[in-house]
């Protein structure tokens, strides 16, 4: 029996800044998962996926990233992504220097 | 230091235009990532968790002055304001973006530095032992033979599709600083006779499976060098294994077909490739080059500076003791400026500290640095004379920590917080250990101890050569460390053995602290090491330690 489908975002690295960003509804890309489409549909999920993966110009390495719902929008469900949407633990770098800003 | 000639400066030219419509290339779209990928690689360029990081080679781990004040121009113009030294003695920046990369090309290449190489499956930068010319210990000078491979394999048209990357180390001494045997190829310069020649090593490695180089030639000619280089590169092109990125490293086709075999493969090569050199090209090549390392005229002055401090200020006297080396002229001495104070991350230098750094070299070291792989920064040549003032303006800036070779001189790769591979993160852990050793004010009574901590099965914390080694693996989404304990990076090089069952990441520092205090309650006394202890008694006691539960179950 296959596993029952969990959340999911688009994610990928911005080709110019090489930044982590998402896909949103409006098909346009955040730096923010807590803005990121949360993808409920194993064939909705896929098509995402392609449609991410056609925007050579805009990203590089587009792939999908377990989240839990959160009540303001997705969460990391993997450490790996918890780095991932903050930033390096040893520097305030990354998007966490961002929002520390704010 | 070695002066590039005007080829040198030439072929960075055209590399860096090279490049720089290629990057244009992949913005415009005419090149997919797929095309690009593998071209920004050969230039250092690697796409890693939260930006690219741009690998910038430092030849055999020797920087000048100038060359390390550019690093920290590069780092505030395009980058954080910091840069990080690599095992591999080589600097990375962690944030460039991809517009910037062709201007920092050139940026470096006006310095004489570039980032050919140091990725791909290509022979990757030549590392050597960071005390090279300066060493009390030395046959001779290894950079000589790392700037000619240096020379021969930059773009070297055979050599640029290899299976998977490769490695090679040069030392010039018996005490081996450049874990030589961890290498794919293993130099070290020895005389036999009175003429000079080159051990040969091969299919070192750490990663998945990690394996000791094994001894392929006791003495090769150095006029040899070059075709008998070619001579292995060629059995393990032709013989390497492509099917499997796991089994792809000439240590699995030297495991698999035995040292032997291997030698002889190469011995019947070698015939056709030395007859395509000339009689004595390599060797007078070899001159040519090393007529263009520039060797600082040391001074000469009485050493009683030295000696008053040492007796009259405490402080030095500590330093003095941790971070000094023997250099071949008893009036001077081989520094190494530790960049693990203690909290910090392992091989991170600020764009100030390189400033200040260059200035202290200028000053005081005939403008000369070296990376160590231990991640450190080394002043091969400085009077004696000159130390208590020396290390005065380093304790000033921060960088007067006295730990060489102790339990917080920790080695660490990125791990989680950088590198896309990661499975763990290393830094952290590497911070909290110092600090914890820091705090207990143990590690001047521990002595000798290396610590390495690699965040994945990769091992770019060669921690499988640390006397203890921690690993930092993803188990059903929690960070979990292993520990090896026995490892040695040393002439004498061995594979660390696993302790047992891991450790979560609030788990790890006690279970260190635990294996510390085991050392200091079993060692005969205070000269015994850490390492001598542990081949003394076996690494039971030890398992007792870090596993109190299981020995209590047993009793």
């Amino acid at each position: 029996m296959s596993r029952p489908f969990t959340p999911k975002v688009v994610t990928a690295n911005d080709l110019l800044i090489g930044d982590v960003i998402y896909q949103t509804v409006d098909d346009g890309w955040t730096r923010d998962l807590a803005k990121a489409e949360i993808l409920t549909d194993e064939a909705d999920a896929q098509l995402r996926l392609l449609h991410a993966e056609r925007q050579h110009t805009r990203l590089v390495g587009a792939y999908l990233a377990d989240v839990n719902e959160g009540p303001d929008g997705p969460l990391p469900a993997h450490f790996r992504e918890a780095f991932r949407a903050s930033g390096p633990s040893n520097h305030n770098h990354g998007k966490q220097e961002r929002t520390s800003h704010v | 230091m070695y002066e590039y000639t005007e080829f040198d400066h030439a072929f960075l030219t055209q590399r860096n235009t090279q490049f720089r419509a290629q990057v244009a290339r992949r913005l415009d779209g005419s090149l997919s990532e797929e095309e690009f990928r593998p071209l920004r690689l050969m230039n250092g360029l690697y796409l890693q968790l939260h930006a690219y990081m741009l690998r910038v080679a430092v030849p055999y781990g020797t920087l000048s002055s100038k060359q390390i004040r550019k690093l920290a121009e590069i780092s505030e113009r395009w980058d954080k304001g910091y840069g990080h030294f690599t095992t591999r003695q080589n600097m990375q920046f962690n944030w460039p973006a991809l517009r910037d990369v062709p201007d920092i090309m050139d940026a470096l290449a006006s310095a004489g530095m570039h980032a050919v190489q140091t990725s791909g499956n290509t022979i990757r930068n030549v590392t050597a032992d960071p005390f090279a010319g300066a060493a009390a210990d030395e046959v001779a000078d290894p950079r000589h033979l790392a700037e000619l491979i240096r020379q021969w394999s930059t773009d070297h048209p055979e050599f640029q599709f290899l299976g998977r990357k490769f490695k090679i180390a040069v030392t010039g001494s018996p005490h081996d600083r450049a874990v030589i045997r961890t290498n794919d190829i293993g130099l070290r310069v020895v005389e036999r006779d009175g003429a000079r020649g080159v051990q040969v090593f091969v299919g070192g490695g750490l990663g998945r499976t990690p394996l000791v180089a094994q001894e392929i030639r006791d003495f090769l000619p150095l006029d040899d060098l070059l075709p008998y280089l070619e001579s292995i590169l060629t059995v393990y092109n032709r013989l390497g294994r492509r099917d499997n990125k796991w089994k792809a490293r000439i240590k699995i086709l030297v495991q698999e077909h035995g040292i032997a075999r291997i030698r002889e493969l190469v011995e019947e090569e070698f015939p056709q490739r030395r007859a395509t050199y000339a009689p004595d090209i390599v060797a007078r090549q070899l001159e040519l080059v090393a007529a263009r390392f520039a060797q600082p005229v040391l001074k000469s002055a009485p050493t009683d500076p030295f000696t008053q401090a040492y007796d009259s200020d405490p402080v030095f006297r500590s330093w003095s003791d941790t971070n000094l080396a023997a250099h071949r002229d008893p009036d001077h001495a081989i520094v190494t400026i530790s960049l693990k104070a203690h909290g910090a991350t392992p091989g991170d230098v600020s764009a100030d500290q390189m400033r200040l750094l260059a200035d202290l070299a200028e000053r005081y070291a005939h403008s000369e640095l070296r990376v160590s792989p231990e991640q450190n920064v080394i002043l091969p040549h400085v009077h004696k004379s000159d130390l208590p003032a020396l290390h005065a303006a380093l304790k000033l800036a921060g960088l007067g920590t006295a730990n060489i070779g102790l339990a917080s001189d920790i080695v660490a790769c990125p791990g989680m917080d950088y590198c896309s591979l990661a499975t763990a993160r290393s830094i952290p852990v590497a911070q909290q250990i110092a600090e914890r050793v820091d705090a207990l004010k143990l590690e001047h009574d521990i002595g000798a101890l290396k610590i390495r901590i690699s965040g994945c099965i990769n091992a770019c914390g060669h921690h499988h050569v640390g006397h203890i080694g921690i690993l930092g693996l993803d188990r059903a989404g929690v960070e979990n460390y292993q520990i090896t304990l026995g490892g040695d990076g040393s002439e004498n090089t061995t594979i660390g053995a696993r302790t047992g069952r891991g450790f979560a990441h609030d788990e790890i520092v006690p279970a260190i602290e635990r294996l510390v205090h085991a050392y200091l309650d079993l060692r005969s006394d205070a000269e015994e090491t850490f390492l001598q202890t542990l081949h003394r008694l076996g690494a039971d006691p030890f398992k007792a330690a870090l596993y109190p539960q299981t020995a209590i179950a047993a009793e």
